[in-house]
């Protein structure tokens, strides 16, 4: 609902490298004085897009309207917007105090206004002490503080801060955490505030953005996001997290480790697969048999400081993590229980991985770059179909003689019994893998599908 | 101390004797009078007398020959310096396989020997009709010099964060503005190394020289000792003058090396 109090509108962005598209269909508005946080693994597309913002980077398609105004083809220094760089980019051969005033000289702020600003700035960022002082020579949270008094004291419509505390160690990162967080109280400024640390998103924001692949997977409040991811991939990347298949009986009622729970969901059809999140703190001990609703032994259990973090294998044999402040003996029977509120239930992104394809001849089809042998009975050569592979039926191999084609393992989910896996092949499609053995992120694979798991059908209209 | 130490430090010095002997040579022998080389006929200052009051033989041809040689290598240098800096901050800019061959074609210059360059230019000029003279021995010299410059300039490039510029741009700059205010003072001192260093190239040039001053009887200092050296015997007064010349090279190569090793004190620190 973009309106008067939004201040950045973003429409329809999307962004190529040469061939290579990082950003799909960007399409979000910021508010005005709000802190909003672009939040996703490496390579997500998140620091494109504020480089887009930014104008260091112009959009392929798309534009960006900054109160209203088209400013995708401006060039940075005519944008009232200031960037905090990940790795301070302060000036070396200026000292602090001209590194701040950089920005006010070029606009030609008169030389009195300039001091006064500056030394405002320098106070804000307590950095007072620091005027004449080399930049080399300050630690590397004295300059962070530099580089956002440098951006903050040209009075940006919005500030864009590109992980600035990435390079800090930890101690140092939370207490520039809360000094940003009361910086951007007092000022008021829009903060763009871009990380991989969800942690620090859900300190810092207002609103949280979490990317992936280039896409926008979900935007809420920190409280939205944790409590109601809208996937399984914002339920793993934000917090800890017990992700598994269920099936919705019916609303109100789910079912998942093989068991039935009251839930608070409901409108999405009734006997449908879904997958659920339970949280590991949202996992309750109980005594009272009559409140148990299954029961597990616990594997192993380690003492977090706060809590303890504890794996139990249920009755039904599926593997859960528990987070709870009193331990339980390993070996020991539970009795468990989950409230209905606690259970979130999200509709299952796909079913089974499906391909364009085209049939090349009898008994042979192509589909991701690879000439694959499967019935093709009732299809015509050159016809356009569509082919489908359930999860479980790509085998993934260790070396790449017998593959029909390979690819790098990107995203791993553990689904309580089984693994999800990602599986990016070298032409950039994902094909999705359900399997028991063990693989690492960025382990190189052999891709196998056997002729009798490649399902044709004809392809059905809209679909892509 | 053990008799391979000994031998060790007898052979440096040995190979110090033999690289440096003959410059010490000239060096003793310019405070002598004799006309002939390796006479000595008592200490004097003569030679630098002559050589300073100007009352030499020809001495017209040789102060020419000097003040040609400062001009051509100080326009040259100066030359070099602005379009190797451009041509760096132009080859760091691109990537991968573009950039490699750019690099390359750079280093050509720099192992192609003189004698090649010189002719091949003296071909190109005849060619193209150029007349010769100071402005084809200029371009000679900048053709073979921009190429140290570059290599001066571009590993300061490849150590400078890639956002400082971005950070500039940011911060209200235009193009140029972030060029002049924040790449250019940060390149400075490799610029100027890159200009010593094209300078004394410059200085120092005598087959490219040769080729391209045409027929005019343009004389740099080594196109003047040759021709002199030809026509029977050296000059005496080019004894003290080398031996001055040697001392300024000597000087500007401590100047570089003291700059070097406080650039890399700065960086350690």
């Amino acid at each position: 609902m973009p309106g008067k109090e939004t201040i950045i509108n973003i429409e329809g962005l999307s962004q190529f490298y040469g061939e290579k598209q990082v950003l799909h269909d960007i399409n979000l508005y910021v508010r005005r004085g709000e802190f909003i946080t672009l939040l996703g693994p490496s390579g997500c597309g998140k620091t494109t897009l504020l480089r887009l913002i930014a104008g260091f980077l112009q959009p392929t398609e798309g534009r960006i309207l900054l109160d209203g105004k088209d400013i995708s083809v401006l060039p940075p220094h005519k944008r009232p917007l200031n960037t905090v760089f990940q790795r301070y980019a302060l000036f070396p051969h200026l000292d602090v105090y001209d590194n701040v005033a950089f920005g006010l000289k070029l606009a030609g702020v008169p030389e009195d206004e300039i001091q006064k600003r500056v030394k405002k700035m320098l106070k804000l960022v307590s950095m007072s002490d620091y005027e004449s002082r080399n930049v080399d020579s300050l630690s590397g949270g004295q300059q962070q503080r530099v580089a956002i008094a440098r951006a903050l004291v040209n009075r940006p419509k919005v500030l864009l801060l590109d992980e600035p505390l990435s390079a800090l160690d930890l101690k140092m990162r939370k207490d520039m955490q809360i000094e940003l967080k009361e910086m951007h109280k007092k000022l008021g400024i829009t903060f763009i505030y871009v990380t991989h640390d969800q942690e620090e998103a859900l300190t810092l924001s207002d609103t949280i953005v979490v990317m992936n692949e280039g896409r926008i997977q979900q935007i809420g409040t920190p409280i939205d996001i944790y409590n109601e991811p809208v996937n399984a991939f914002v339920a793993d990347f934000i917090g800890e997290s017990n992700i598994l298949k269920g099936r919705m009986m019916r609303d109100y009622r789910v079912a998942f480790i093989k068991h039935e729970f009251d839930c608070v969901d409901a409108g999405f059809g009734e006997d449908v697969t879904v997958d659920v999140v339970v949280r590991p703190e949202d996992i309750y001990f109980t005594n009272d048999p009559a409140k148990c609703q299954f029961k597990a032994t616990v594997n192993s259990c380690t003492f977090k400081g706060v809590h303890y973090e504890m794996w139990v294998d249920t009755d039904t044999g599926y593997e859960l993590m528990i987070q709870d402040y009193d331990p339980y003996p390993v070996g020991s029977e539970v009795m468990l229980y989950i409230d209905p509120d606690d259970i979130q239930v999200m509709k299952k992104e796909r079913r089974a991985n499906t391909y364009p394809a085209k049939v090349l001849g009898e008994g042979k089809v192509e589909f991701l770059d690879t000439e694959f042998s499967c019935d093709t009975s009732g299809f015509a050569e050159g016809e356009e179909v569509m082919a489908t592979i359930r999860f479980e039926k790509v085998d993934l191999l260790d070396h790449e003689e017998e593959a029909d084609l390979t690819g790098n393992v990107v995203f791993i989910l553990y689904m309580g019994d089984h693994y999800h896996l990602t599986v990016k092949t070298e032409t950039g499609e994902n094909i999705w893998v359900d399997t028991n053995d063990i693989w690492d992120k960025g382990d190189f694979v052999g891709i196998k599908i056997l002729p009798k798991d490649i399902k044709l059908s004809k392809p059905v209209a809209g679909n892509e | 101390m053990k008799i391979t130490t000994i031998a060790a430090r007898a052979y440096i010095a040995l190979v110090l004797i033999l690289l440096y002997a003959p410059i010490v040579f000239i060096a003793v022998f310019s405070f002598t009078e004799a006309k002939s080389l390796g006479n000595w006929t008592g200490f004097s200052f003569t030679l630098y007398r002559n050589l300073f009051t100007g009352s030499l033989q020809n001495s017209s041809g040789l102060i020419s020959a000097v003040n040609n040689t400062l001009l051509i290598a100080l326009a040259a240098a100066l030359i070099s310096t602005v379009l190797g800096t451009l041509a760096a901050v132009g080859i760091h800019n691109l990537r991968g396989r573009k950039r490699q061959t750019m690099t390359f074609l750079n280093n050509i210059p720099l192992i192609n020997p003189d004698i090649i360059t010189g002719v091949s230019l003296f071909l190109l000029f005849v060619f193209l009709h150029i007349s010769q003279g100071y402005f084809t021995v200029i371009l000679a010299h900048v053709t073979f010099c921009t190429p140290y410059v570059v290599l001066s300039v571009l590993p300061k490039l490849s150590q400078i964060n890639p956002d400082i510029y971005a950070a500039a741009l940011d911060l209200g700059a235009t193009p140029g503005q972030a060029m002049r205010k924040i790449l250019i003072p940060m390149l400075r001192p490799n610029m100027i190394s890159g200009f010593i260093l094209a300078f004394t190239m410059s200085l120092d040039d005598f087959a490219v020289t040769f080729f391209t001053r045409g027929t005019i009887g343009l004389d740099t200092l080594s196109t003047y000792i040759y021709t002199d050296a030809r026509k029977g015997g050296l000059t005496p007064e080019l004894k003290p003058l080398m031996t001055i010349i040697f001392l300024l090279v000597l000087v500007v190569l401590l100047v570089i090396n003291i700059r070097q090793s406080r650039q890399t004190e700065k960086i350690q620190k």
